[in-house]
């Protein structure tokens, strides 16, 4: 028996408001609609029961109604309660059979508590509109462009005509070898790009030997395990590679790219600090681990979700989310996730509709959409997501991106998992679904307009709160030591994480044994399906009864499903039968290297040309406060949980008026002084300019924003996540070396060692125009550093707000005038320009100062210039803070002062306010500390430039007698709000 | 003097039980954090408690509705437990998700007269998740928790903390009993920062006894000076935050009972 239970809102319809704002956005001429929440309920119940059921369990008593009856009977149909119009036009939006509904699992098991067992749910949403306003194909429409994802949703007009919701019997076996021998190289392609495997020809080949040398073809399961092991998101296809490089400064040669810039940096730190070496497990497990008391070592990852969420942002997200969250959850022997951070590239959010390409989904529905996925994952999982940033440019339209972080806790020296022959090969959590196949190499595929129709199944959507169940099970048993060693099922699934953990022993899997969502399931889809919410673990069977018994309490299904051997091969069985095998020294190593060529030419440079003639000082200052990468992300702040756990103490949004925080803090653990900094650098204006500036700027940001809140500058641990083009082209790879070049320098210096990193590549998007030519784009190259700072006691962490009237306002650090790629450039003010560059010496002797103060405490504020330079670091101080400020710009200490032509004509006046020279820093001091701060600072390059004042108003002057601009608090701070505001109205 | 003791309930998607042990521990209490279902299979295990309290969290993903499945378990599996307890002198405390759990339960005495729920927590106004910081305005009456407080700063973070009744009359009736004990208010600027849209800026509320108490916005994430977005250069470190007096409060009460 299939019911329904329709639950419907008495009044305050927010849903159905949302549909009348979409419909009348689209040009459709409608005021009312009804919505309501449906529940297809299947199992052999009578009337009294389901009655029983919707109203227990389905409808508030106070806010709600509910219908229930038989699917496809009238009452279910005709108008809802409340509703005026007899001839309504009805249509569903609902799951596509096989997508997982978190809701509806949750019901089946509330169900079974009210001793009602269901066979099957599935959740719907449900609207009505007047057929006077609306046709069917403009619903349809309306339902698939703001309601419904195609990726994981049906839409269906008019009633619905379901029998039964469960389905699809038991897989039967069969083995298919695939024909490899005879095959030559673009019929290989075309048979890699038929299976989606994103294997190379050269790749085949080497396959198609190893296979010859055993006597025989492979079978598909042996060939997707080496398709999703030699993936370019599971080992570094390129950035390991050989590359032969020429760049300005002539050739250089690589064997190993990574190996010898991001690692090498990292070994020469360590090696540098000897027996102080404060690094623990770097690129080695799923997430970096460094120090951090003496009880506990932190680890940190930060991952990129980019192409699952260009065509599904909300499900791309959250389980992008959840999964960096399982990468610390699978460190050593599990560690607790402390905090998330989140950064998104996206295109401008008014892009004009007819310039964005077939296929693409418009920026503000795609930043929404990531939003609320990130929101609903890390809040439901109680994680605070307390850092991040949003950076725009055009040239995300195609290929948004999507950076989701942890950071974690573990006990000290827990961080080496290590297999043991015959341990169990458990798997946990969620069940294995057809969600999710193909999502390793996926991601390794350039996304078209046709992806959302082909790639639909490589989409997941996560049920947070089975991650946080099966976080519960991991940290208790990890605190009972019950396994020797844990992974997470991400890209490739079940085939990468065992694949992983028995690289080096093997072992045996009985893939029948997995549980599974529904029947029909395949072996090659458990073994490459990427549901979510899985860990894996590695067992002694002498554990296994109390790790079971663990898993029961927390309501987590755990199942052995074979053993590590110490045989070296990896057998893989369907009901005792042999399905495929695989030598675990060709899985891993047999992959043929391809030597890469790599060419970098610096764009040509052009003079600056300015744009003023509408314009002055405020007008300038007004739009950099209001532009998108600059103005404030409150809408964004406020729904995230960036309070939960309780330890924050440097949040977001800081002083009595919540100004932009540098660095986010955290306790590490409650109770305890010491605290955990996140910093984030992102110059991707400057990626197509100079990508070595871009990665080194990038660096000097993220580890300011930790320095301008607290942080010890000897002990920052840096994080790499390159995105980048398409890199099999010369000069597409030539920004890469450049940029590795830059992490590697910047690394070095400032004794910050890289711990952990990914890359994305291949972030190309393809459309036809409407004249049926191929067009792509390729984003800038991106880099995001994320800086993971450390603070002996968070009472000595520093805000960005001013505090009081009258202190004494400084700048630290040398200041420099080039405006290229900088704020002014985005707001359309200038263009062309040199860009500023890193100094190094400067940078560390800014920092130094800084740290210095601190320790004296001297500081009763500080804030990093970045975007926008000091003008915007200053209005965003006052912001915080409701007070106001008056500064000299002549007393900024410039490098090439000579460079202006005078100094108070606004092109120079702005040279000053707005530069993006990183490494300077804002600090505000109390009259009564001016002395001792001079002290300290003696020998140093900084100035007093003004102070803080109560009158709310920002003065900016040239000289002391010439007022350049004079500005209230309140206006500045509507204008950095203005665009957050805008987006709090927007789509939910 | 024996030392109070609370119990924390734990359960799939709870996630503030270890802040919340925290505080009452930082309050000079003992806590236990204890699984419903291992509640449920032996329920004597409350026994050994003087106070009950569900802290925020998902309970169940609140999927179908913020809290709707704990409650659901709690009223078929320990209904009785927890009115015994309560009537023994226990004190019972819901925060956020636990506070839209113990509105379910009818454990506020918010029933009409027909025995039929006649008070919720909806939707936010604005449709979404909001976490921001609120000012409160206590007005104690019998409610343990709440004894010496006034005016305080505390967080919320939710997306269903929309405190609303089925008309003014029930809502009327509420109120004359003194079960309104905790609301939003303006702040120094004069303005309201009720966050969701309460009805009469309503942020919490207890039963008739004064012994269970439910409250949207969060004490535990108050327990310390550096818990508050604006504390760093203008308050110590090391004060104690508002939050703190709850915990405090609920320990005096037991630590008079236990003598």
């Amino acid at each position: 028996m299939l019911w329904e239970v329709d639950v419907h809102l008495r009044r305050n319809d927010t849903t159905a408001q949302d549909l009348v704002t979409a419909a009348n956005e689209l040009g459709f001429d409608i005021h009312t609609a009804h919505a309501a929440t449906g529940w297809l309920i299947e199992g052999d119940m009578d009337l009294d029961e389901i009655q029983r059921i919707g109203e227990r369990l389905f409808t508030d008593p106070v806010t709600e109604v509910c219908r229930v009856a038989k699917v496809g009977e009238a009452e279910l149909v005709s108008a809802p309660p409340g509703a005026q119009e007899a001839d309504n036009l009805i249509f569903h939006v609902l799951p596509k059979p096989g997508v997982t509904d978190p809701a509806a699992e949750s019901a089946k098991e509330a169900m079974a508590l009210l001793g009602v067992n269901a066979t099957a749910i599935r959740s719907l949403k449900k609207y009505w509109v007047s057929a006077k306003c609306m046709t069917s194909e403009q619903v349809a429409e309306t339902a698939w462009k703001r309601l419904a994802s195609e990726a994981i949703h049906e839409v269906v007009v008019g009633p619905l005509t379901l029998s039964r919701l469960s389905g699809g019997s038991r897989w039967e076996l069969k083995r298919e070898q695939v024909k490899l021998n005879g095959l030559n190289d673009s019929e290989l392609e075309e048979l890699s790009r038929r299976q989606c495997l994103a294997l190379t020809a050269k790749e085949l080949h080497a396959v198609r030997e190893h296979f010859n040398s055993l006597g025989r073809e492979p079978f598909e399961i042996e060939l997707e395990t080496i398709a999703q092991t030699w993936s370019e998101h599971c080992c570094h296809k390129t950035l390991g590679s050989p590359v032969d490089h020429t760049g300005p400064d002539g050739e250089s040669h690589y064997d190993n790219l990574l190996k010898e810039t991001v690692f090498a940096s990292t070994e020469i730190v360590r090696k540098k600090l000897g027996p102080d070496d404060w690094c623990v497990s770097v690129f080695r497990d799923n997430s970096g681990v460094v120090r951090f008391d003496g009880d506990h070592d932190i680890c940190v990852k930060v991952e990129t979700h980019n192409h699952p969420s260009a065509i599904e942002p909300y499900g791309g997200a959250a389980t992008g989310l959840g999964g960096v969250i399982r990468d610390v959850l699978g460190t050593g022997h599990g560690a607790k996730p402390l905090a998330n951070l989140d950064v998104f590239c996206v295109a401008p959010l008014d892009t004009p509709a007819k310039t964005i390409p077939p296929g693409i989904i418009p920026p503000k529905k795609l930043l929404h959409g990531v939003v609320a996925g990130v929101r609903d994952y890390g809040n439901r999982m109680g994680i605070p997501t307390i850092a991040g940033a949003v950076a725009f440019h055009p040239g995300y339209l195609g290929n948004p991106l999507v950076f989701c972080g942890t950071v974690g806790i573990m006990p000290r020296d827990s961080a080496d998992g290590r297999v043991e022959p015959g341990d169990l090969v458990v798997v946990a959590g969620g069940r294995t679904g057809r969600d999710g196949i193909h999502g390793a190499t996926f991601s390794s595929i350039e996304l078209s307009s046709e992806s959302e129709n082909q790639s639909g199944g490589s989409v997941q959507i996560g049920h947070a709160i089975h991650e946080k169940t099966v976080t519960d099970f991991v940290l208790a048993a990890s605190e009972e030591h019950l396994f020797h060693a844990i992974t997470d099922c991400g890209a490739g699934g079940l085939s990468s994480a065992v694949g992983e953990m028995g690289s080096e022993l093997g072992a045996e899997v009985d893939l029948d044994k997995a549980p599974l969502k529904y029947d029909g399931l395949s072996a090659t889809e458990v073994w490459i399906s990427e549901a979510q919410e899985r860990m894996v673990l590695a067992v002694s069977p002498s554990e296994w009864p109390r790790l079971a018994e663990i898993a029961r309490l927390e309501g987590v299904e755990a199942t052995p499903i074979g053993t590590f051997t110490g045989n070296g091969q990896l057998t893989l069985r369907w009901n005792g039968e042999l399905v495929g095998e695989l030598n675990c020294h060709f899985l891993h190593e047999g992959r043929p290297r391809e030597r890469l060529q790599s060419k970098f030419t610096p764009p040509q440079n052009l003079p600056v040309r300015w744009s003023l003639d509408d314009g002055n000082f405020e007008t300038v200052l007004l739009e950099l406060l209001r532009s998108e990468d600059v103005a404030s992300k409150e809408w964004i702040i406020r729904q995230y949980d960036h309070e939960v756990q309780g330890k924050s103490v440097l949040k977001p949004l800081l002083g009595p008026m919540g100004g932009p925080a540098d660095a986010t803090v955290i306790r590490g653990v409650l109770g305890r002084p010491r605290g955990i900094l996140i910093g984030i650098g992102l110059r991707h204006h400057l990626g197509t300019i100079n990508p070595f500036e871009m990665a080194v700027g990038g660096i000097v940001e993220a580890v300011s924003n930790c320095i301008a809140s607290g942080a010890d500058p000897e002990r920052i641990a840096l994080l790499d996540n390159f995105c980048w083009g398409d890199c099999r082209r010369p000069d597409s790879l030539g920004t890469l070396v450049e940029a590795c070049r830059g992490c590697y320098e910047a690394a070095v210096t400032l004794r910050a060692p890289f711990v952990s990193g990914k890359d994305s590549l291949n972030n190309v998007f393809t459309w036809k125009d409407d004249a049926g030519v191929i067009k792509e784009q390729s984003i800038p190259p991106t880099l995001l550093a994320t800086a993971i700072g450390q603070i002996n006691d968070v009472g000595m962490c520093i805000s960005s707000d001013f505090k009081r009237a009258s202190n004494r306002i400084a700048i630290i650090g040398i200041s420099t005038t080039e405006l290229g790629g900088s704020q002014l450039a985005v707001i359309g003010r200038i263009t062309g320009g040199d860009i500023p560059k890193v100094n190094f010496k400067n940078c560390e002797e800014a920092f130094k100062s800084i740290y210095g103060l601190n320790q004296q405490r001297l500081i009763a504020s500080c804030h990093d210039l970045s975007d926008g330079g000091l003008g915007v670091a200053l209005a965003e101080m006052a912001i915080g803070g409701g007070l106001g400020a008056d500064i000299d710009l002549e007393k900024v200490p410039l490098r090439d002062a000579g460079n202006l032509a005078k100094h108070d004509d606004l092109m120079s006046l702005l040279r000053v306010a707005c530069a993006e020279t990183p490494g300077r820093f804002l600090i505000e001091v109390k009259e009564e500390d001016t002395t001792e701060v001079e002290e300290i600072l003696r020998g140093s390059t900084w100035s007093w430039i003004g102070t803080v004042t109560n009158d709310s108003l920002l003065t900016v002057r040239c000289g002391e007698n010439s007022i350049v601009a004079q500005t209230s608090i309140n206006k500045l701070a509507t204008a950095w709000r203005e665009p957050s505001t805008a987006q709090t109205h927007g789509v939910s | 003097m024996l030392s109070p003791r609370a119990l924390i309930l734990r359960g799939p998607g709870t996630n503030c039980d270890q802040e919340t042990a925290y505080a009452f521990e930082r309050a000079g209490g003992h806590t236990k954090c204890i699984h419903v279902q291992a509640l449920a299979q032996s329920p004597s295990l409350l026994d050994d408690f003087q106070i009950f309290c569900i802290p925020g969290g998902f309970s169940y993903g609140d999927d179908i509705a913020s809290g709707r499945i704990l409650a659901l378990e709690l009223t078929e599996r320990l209904g009785d437990t927890l009115r015994r307890f309560h009537e023994r002198g226990g004190l019972i405390l819901g925060i956020c998700n636990g506070f839209q759990v113990l509105l379910q339960t009818g454990l506020l005495a918010t029933e009409c007269n027909s025995g039929q729920q006649a008070a919720t927590l909806a939707r936010n106004t604005s449709g979404r998740f909001v976490d921001c910081w609120v000012q409160l305005q206590a007005t104690p009456g019998n409610c343990v928790f709440l004894r010496g407080l006034d005016r305080f700063e505390l967080p919320v973070a939710h997306a269903e903390g929309r405190f609303t009744t089925v008309d003014n009359t029930f809502f009327q009736q509420l109120d004359a009993r003194g079960q309104f004990v905790l609301r939003y208010t303006n702040d120094r600027a004069g303005q309201q920062t009720n966050p969701n849209g309460s009805e009469e800026n309503i942020a919490g509320m207890c039963d008739t006894t004064g012994r269970i108490f439910g409250l949207m916005p969060h004490p535990e994430r108050f327990i310390e000076a550096t818990q508050h977005p604006a504390w760093a250069g203008r308050l110590d470190p090391q004060a104690d935050g508002a939050g703190l007096t709850f915990f405090r409060n609920a320990l005096r009460v037991i630590g008079k009972d236990l003598g």
